[in-house]
Parts: C-alpha cells; structure tokens; sequence
C-alpha cells in the first residue's frame, strides 16, 4: 500500500494510507486534508490542485494539459504537479507532497 | 421607467435549424433563451450560423465539447478577439485574455499576484465595511432597485477600493467598463459606436497613466492594483507601453464589474424563485460559499466566449475553416444534464458545485474567480445577518446584450431583523 503525506504550507504533516485507484487529489479529499480546492473535480481545468511532489517513486511526466496549466502557477517549481493526475497504482512507492499557501 | 414590451420567443421546437438565430441578444433580455440551447444540444451541439450582425460564427453548446475546444489553444485560439466582434486595428488593447501561450502565460503570471488570496485576504476587511455600509442605507419595508443601490453602488466602491480609485470619481469606472461591452454590433443596435468607445478608452488611459505617476515613488504602501503593478519587477515600467498597460487595466476593471454585479442581482431572483432553498442557508449559514458558485452557475454572468479557429480542422464531424469564429456556449454547458446533475435546479448544495463554466476552463480560466466569490460571500454574510426577508417587488429588466446575462432593475423589498 501506498502511503501519501501531505505537508501543509505551515509545515504541519498528514499521513494517510492511499488507495489504488485514486488521484491524490481524492485522497486528500477523502480524508478532508485541506489546501486542496479542485473546482474542475479532476479534469486538469481548473489548477487548483496544485502539488509540489517532495518524495516519490518514479511517476508519469505531467501530459500537455497539465503542463499547460502549472504553466500558469507564478509559484510553479521543478516538482510542482496537479494532484488530480498523480493516481496511485499498485505498488507504488510511498509520496510525500507539500501544498501551497493558496490555491488560485 | 416603463417596462419593455416582453417580445414573444421565437418558436425554437418548430423552426428549421438553419433558421434559428443565436446572435439575437433580446433572447437574453427577455429571458427565452434555455429552448434555443436545449435545442441545439439535442440536435446540432456544434452548429453554423451563416449571418448575423457580426458575420457568421459556430455555436459549441455541450458542456464536454466546450472543454475539449478550451484545452485545444492551438487549433483554437483567443486571438484576435474573445468577443464576436474584431477588434479596432486603430486601437488593440493588449490583453492576455486574448493572447495564446506562451505570451499569455507570461502577462497572466505577471499580474495574477494583484488578486491572489493573499492580497484578498487584505482587502476582505475594507470590502466588508462597503458591503455593511451599502446595506445599512438600504430603505426598510418600501421597494427600491436593488441594481441601482446595491450591486451597482457595491461593484463600484469595490473596484474604486482595489484600484484606490479618487472615490468622488469612482463612477468613471463602471462607466469606462459598461461602455466597453456596450457596442451596437452585440446590443440589437441600441449600445455605442465605435467612434465614441474609444474616446472612453482614451479618457481612461489618461487617468490611470495620471494616477500611475502620482503614485510611483511616493512612498506609499504596495496596497492597490496600480501600486501592486508598480512593486513588481515583472511589472515595474508597464505604463512605457499604453497598449500594455491599458489592457491590462481594462481587463480587471471589465472582468471584475458586470460579472459580478449580475451575480449579486441574480442571487436575489434565485432565493425568490427557490424558497426552500433560502431556507436552508438561513438554517445553515456555512452553505454560503457553495451557495455562492451555485449562484455563478446560474446566472453564468458571461454567456459565451470566443475563439478562432488557427486551421481547417474537423470537430465533432462538423468542418471548420480556418479563421471562422467558434462561441463556446458557457450558459448552455452550465444547464447541460449530461454533465450537471438536475441542471434546471438552483440547488446550492449540490454536488460538485464548483464545477461549473462560468469561470471558463483551461488556461483562461477567470483570473480573478477567488475575489468574485469573496465579494459574493460578503454580501451574503451580511445580507442573511440583516434582513428578515429579502423579497422581489416586482418584474426584474434584463440586459440586452448578447455578451453580458444580466439585469438593468430588480425591484426589492428588505425588512430588517
Ligand atoms: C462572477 C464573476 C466573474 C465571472 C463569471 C467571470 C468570468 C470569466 C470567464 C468566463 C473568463 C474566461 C475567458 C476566456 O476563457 O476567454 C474570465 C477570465 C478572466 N477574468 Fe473573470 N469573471 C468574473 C470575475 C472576475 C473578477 C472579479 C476579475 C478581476 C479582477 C476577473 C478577471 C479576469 C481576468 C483577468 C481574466 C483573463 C484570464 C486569462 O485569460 O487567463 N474576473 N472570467
Ligand atoms: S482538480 Fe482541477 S486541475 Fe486538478
């Protein structure tokens, strides 16, 4: 099983056990962590599920849409990702992400 | 005021497809336009319409094709114009709303800080204490315009606020940003000439370039738009390049008002035509904010975008050239079953209620949509705090324009608690 932290933009941490099947965006809404808004519910439209991926295995690079979103971030870093597309699949190794300060 | 001779809606079951008319904006004005997009989304989701007062264009009305032409910016673009209407070759406003990557990423990046949360989080104080004062004067028990004195008068103070506007001319910036979306071409004739908009827009690049010179280097602090724009090196010379630095203004003051404005009216309708709904946020008031974008939903405040198609290319087995227009229906995917649940329904705590395209999607998706729900919220906060009821009394005008959903009188009648 995959366990995701979450660290919060204070530094406060979460840890909660992932799910195979879901997007890290649902697991933090699954277990009401906050610092995650996801207006579009998971369709890389909205960027309001932005990520900063601190710990992980090997992950699936960012597809254009994506891409084209974090493009708008004036906070985007190197491991900046949406947590609506990172979906934990079996065997993935445990992921540590931190959250901005806002969503916009 | 007289109202309006209601014009009766066109029977949209009946006619043939090539003649419905979807550039009519009295469909909006008197209110009949749901038959036209449930007909079109049944029938002919991406449809042509060879003539209109702005040429031919293409009209996108599901929810799902609407999305899938966002997210394509290269095959479909927001240059030269996201309004049905060209711009002026003798005056073209550079704003990133109307830019494709990477240009527009990097104009979008460079001010998104003005209305980001933390600066909202400044002004939420100061907003409040306009949304209380505007409500405090508000008559008791006798109908007024709540258009008038309510969201009008609160847009108003609100951007005079973010731009720390001169305050006894602070109706220069509703009037600069009515003007903008007033051209005939999208008003059944009744809006502005050409000739006469940009006069405006002239007379307010002066102004701001003024206030933009009084300010630099005066020690003030980084607290309004314009010193905002100032504080940041991305920023810092904007007011080198008028073009520039007009549109970006224009942007915020156009993209921040009658949006708005028309959510707050549009909430008091919804209440009224929902009561049970109104009682459910007045038994719980931590609905408010999903309240809030159930509202921006329902009123979708901007009923469609435009983009221009970059090549021929083949959409959903219709072929589109090169150059023509394409309006992607954002008040027709708002009230789409397919995509949201009981659609028809002012529901304010409805699943996924955030998942509306009011504010567009992809990357153009409304820059300033956090401050939009703030002031909402506000409203709402104090509204519900005050009033015992907050009744219409009587028939509410809407705009006639075919770029704007809203409403030019609501007649409302308050009692206080
Ligand atoms: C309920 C209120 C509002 C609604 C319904 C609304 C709607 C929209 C829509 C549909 C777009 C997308 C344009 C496109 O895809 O071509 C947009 C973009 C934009 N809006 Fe709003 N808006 C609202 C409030 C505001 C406010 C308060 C501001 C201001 C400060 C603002 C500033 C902008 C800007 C700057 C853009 C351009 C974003 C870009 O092109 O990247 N809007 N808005
Ligand atoms: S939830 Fe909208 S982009 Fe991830």
């Amino acid at each position: 099983m995959t366990v995701v932290t979450f660290v919060q933009h204070d530094g406060s941490e979460r840890m909660v056990d992932g799910d195979v099947g879901l997007s890290l965006m649902e697991t933090a809404l699954k277990h009401d962590v906050p610092g995650i808004d996801a207006d579009c519910g998971g369709g890389a439209i909205c960027g309001t599920c932005h990520c900063f991926v601190e710990v992980s295995g090997d992950l699936p690079a960012p597809d254009s849409q994506e891409t084209a979103m974090l493009g708008l971030r004036p906070d985007r870093a190197e491991n900046s990702r949406l947590a609506c597309q990172i979906v934990l699949a079996e065997g993935m190794a445990d992921i540590k992400v931190r959250l901005p300060e806002f969503q916009m | 005021m007289d109202a309006p001779a209601v014009k009766a809606a066109p029977d949209y079951s009946a006619l043939p497809l090539s003649e419905l008319d979807i550039s009519d904006p009295r469909m909006f004005q008197f209110d009949y336009w749901h038959g036209l997009f449930a007909r079109l989304r049944e029938e002919s989701p991406v449809h042509f319409q060879s003539d209109s007062p702005a040429g031919p264009f293409w009209s996108v009305s599901r929810y799902e094709d609407i999305v899938a032409i966002e997210c394509d910016t290269e095959t479909f673009s927001s240059e030269p114009a996201i309004s049905i209407i060209d711009p002026e070759p003798d005056m073209i406003l550079k704003m990133f709303i109307a830019m494709d990557p990477p240009q527009h990423d990097d104009q979008r990046r460079a001010v998104h800080h003005v209305v980001a949360p933390r600066n909202l989080k400044e002004f939420e104080a100061l907003i409040r204490r306009r949304t209380v004062e505007v409500l405090d004067a508000l008559p008791e028990n006798e109908p007024f315009d709540w258009v008038t004195l309510v969201s009008r008068d609160l847009t108003t103070k609100m951007l005079a606020t973010l731009f720390d506007y001169p305050w006894d001319e602070r109706n220069n910036l509703t009037e600069w940003s009515d003007m903008f979306t007033n051209d005939e071409r999208i008003t059944a004739g009744e809006g502005l000439k050409r000739e006469v908009i940009i006069e405006h827009i002239t007379a307010c690049l002066q102004r701001f370039t003024e206030l933009w010179h009084e300010r630099k280097g005066d020690g003030g602090e980084a607290f309004d738009l314009i010193r905002m724009l100032q504080a940041d090196p991305n920023t810092a010379n904007m007011v080198d390049d008028p073009l520039t630095y007009m549109g970006n203004i224009m942007l915020l003051i156009v993209g921040g008002n009658d949006t708005t404005r028309n959510s707050m009216s549009g909430g008091v309708v919804f209440l009224n035509q929902f009561p049970q709904e109104m009682e459910k946020v007045r038994a719980n008031p931590d609905l408010i904010p999903s309240m809030v974008s159930e509202i921006i939903r329902y009123q979708t405040p901007l009923p469609h975008m435009r983009r221009t198609a970059t090549r021929d290319t083949e959409f959903r087995g219709q072929r589109i050239r090169q150059n023509d227009k394409v309006l992607l229906w954002y008040v027709s995917g708002n009230y789409d079953a397919a995509a949201i649940e009981r659609p028809n329904d002012f529901w304010i705590d409805r699943p996924n209620v955030r998942g509306h395209l009011s504010f567009g999607a992809g990357i153009h998706r409304c820059m300033g949509n956090r401050l939009a729900e703030m002031q909402l919220r506000i409203l709402w906060e104090e509204a519900l705090r005050r009033f015992k009821t907050i009744e219409l009394a009587g028939e509410a005008e809407r705009t006639c324009n075919l770029f704007i959903r809203g409403f030019t009188r609501l007649p409302v009648r308050v009692t206080r608690f």
